[in-house]
């Protein structure tokens, strides 16, 4: 512990503030990604037409039941194939980029089940109301429900980003650059585990204890009074 | 599209004399052991943290509300290297020369998973002794229990079946959560998977088969739990979203 050498975290700052821009990079697409389809997704789901219904099911139970590291290598070797087969020609995609497209559509699953319990949370009066006042489906969704359900749900909404945050550094497994990758890279080069590895640990346990105190704070504030 | 599917390469002879297919039932093997491991270890754990986090005493709730802010706000992979490459630097010297040469390597793993997970299941545990009234601990209390006495006799068998579904949901995570232990050089599914997909390039006959190994496991594990819920059902008590998973 003497031996904590600080300056082997000064010297590599820059890189690994690089690898934590692109962490968050990932985080933020995801998020904005993922909650716009998985509302699609739970809209779909709570649709009367089976077939999207079933469609709904099966994407979010396959993808809530496989392991995260597997689907990033899956979509990492996988899409390359499937651009080839639409498009004809091969066009390299990259680890960093692929990243983006697997935790969107992964992450949709888990956000899609929250804003189903938050569609679910509005009382179903509501839609007849606005049906009543001659809304449309789409109307009655756009106007009452979903901004309600988005409100009732937004505190496990950002629970949920904070746990996508950390897993963003599953990426590991198909080597791209992002926080943590940018510090065992360091650490491969210059033998540093202890204060490469104790840095990540402590910037992640900042950032996410922060946030998910502001979580809570945010909950005791937006609850609706009926 | 010109991928060339192959489902019999997994009986090909693999380098080291096996079949593919032993690979991924080795994989399997590590997963399942690694994962029910940890889960002992979680479950013990959490349970003595999600306790501690109900009782009167201050520095207990401090304790228990310290560990599970620590082990919930730093990503899994960096726990695990942190229990591999810096923590046998911290301990003195010989015990830390014993982790790193002496100690199988499984056990650490398992150990950091464990760790994790018990965070998760400190928070269901305390959870549900929260959602019991008051008037339950005061009865034993009445009664002369002792404070130990009311969370052996009348509080945690209450808990833990009020509990048990969002248990069985950490229950069957741990088995996804098991794959990030190849990082550190577990043999599990998942790494056996990446290593069949370098050797044979046959990507999507291997995710299918894997996802659905996944899949059962999860699946297996799910209705062990039901299971023991329909067994062990508080009688009389209305019991929400049966079913639902």
């Amino acid at each position: 512990m003497s031996d904590f050498d600080f300056s082997v975290i000064v010297q590599n700052w820059a890189f690994l503030a690089e690898g934590l821009r692109y962490t968050l990079q990932v985080t933020v697409t995801a998020m904005i990604g993922g909650i716009l389809i998985g509302t699609v997704l739970a809209l779909m789901r709570l649709s009367s037409i089976t077939p999207l219904q079933w469609f709904a099911a099966g994407y979010v139970n396959i993808f809530r039941s496989v392991p995260l590291v597997q689907v990033i290598l899956a979509f990492y070797l996988i899409l390359p194939l499937v651009l080839q087969m639409i498009t004809g020609k091969q066009i390299p995609i990259g680890a960093a980029n692929s990243a983006y497209f697997t935790f969107t559509i992964f992450e949709a699953a888990y956000y899609s089940e929250i804003m189903r319990s938050g569609i679910q949370s509005v009382p179903r009066g509501q839609v007849g109301a606005g049906y009543a006042l001659g809304f449309t489906y789409g109307q009655a969704m756009r106007y009452v429900v979903l901004p309600q359900a988005f409100r009732n749900m937004l505190p496990v909404l950002l629970t949920q980003t904070i746990i996508l945050f950390q897993d963003v550094s599953l990426v590991y497994a198909i080597g791209a650059t992002d926080f943590f990758g940018a510090a065992d890279k360091i650490t491969q080069r210059d033998l540093r585990p202890v204060e490469m590895y104790t840095t990540v640990a402590v910037v992640y346990f900042i950032i996410c204890f922060t946030l998910s105190r502001l979580v809570k704070w945010l909950q005791s504030h937006i609850a609706i009074i009926r | 599209m010109n991928y060339h599917w192959d489902w019999m390469f997994f009986f090909q002879e693999t380098d080291d004399g096996l079949k593919y297919y032993d690979w991924i039932l080795s994989g399997l093997g590590w997963t399942t052991f690694v994962s029910l491991a940890s889960l002992v270890v979680a479950l013990i754990l959490g349970s003595v943290l999600g306790v501690m986090r109900t009782t009167p005493k201050r520095w207990l709730v401090g304790l228990g509300d310290a560990y599970v802010d620590l082990f919930r706000n730093v990503p899994l992979i960096v726990q695990l290297f942190m229990w591999f490459f810096v923590v046998p630097e911290l301990v003195p010297e010989n015990i830390g020369l014993w982790m790193k040469q002496d100690l199988p390597y499984f056990v650490i793993a398992i150990v950091g998973l464990g760790l994790y997970t018990a965070a998760r299941i400190a928070e269901q545990v305390k959870a549900g002794i929260n959602s019991l009234s008051r008037g339950q601990r005061f009865a034993g209390l009445a009664l002369g229990f002792t404070e130990w006495q009311t969370y052996r006799y009348v509080r945690l068998p209450m808990a833990y079946r009020i509990v048990l579904p969002a248990l069985t949901s950490e229950a069957m995570n741990i088995f996804k959560n098991s794959a990030v232990t190849y990082a550190v050089g577990i043999l599990e599914l998942y790494f056996q998977y990446k290593q069949i997909i370098e050797k044979t390039s046959q990507v999507l006959e291997i995710t299918i088969v894997v996802t659905l190994c996944y899949f059962v496991l999860a699946f297996v594990m799910n209705r062990i739990l039901a299971f023991v819920e329909a067994r062990t059902r508080v009688p009389g008590l209305i019991v929400g979203t049966k079913g639902s998973k």
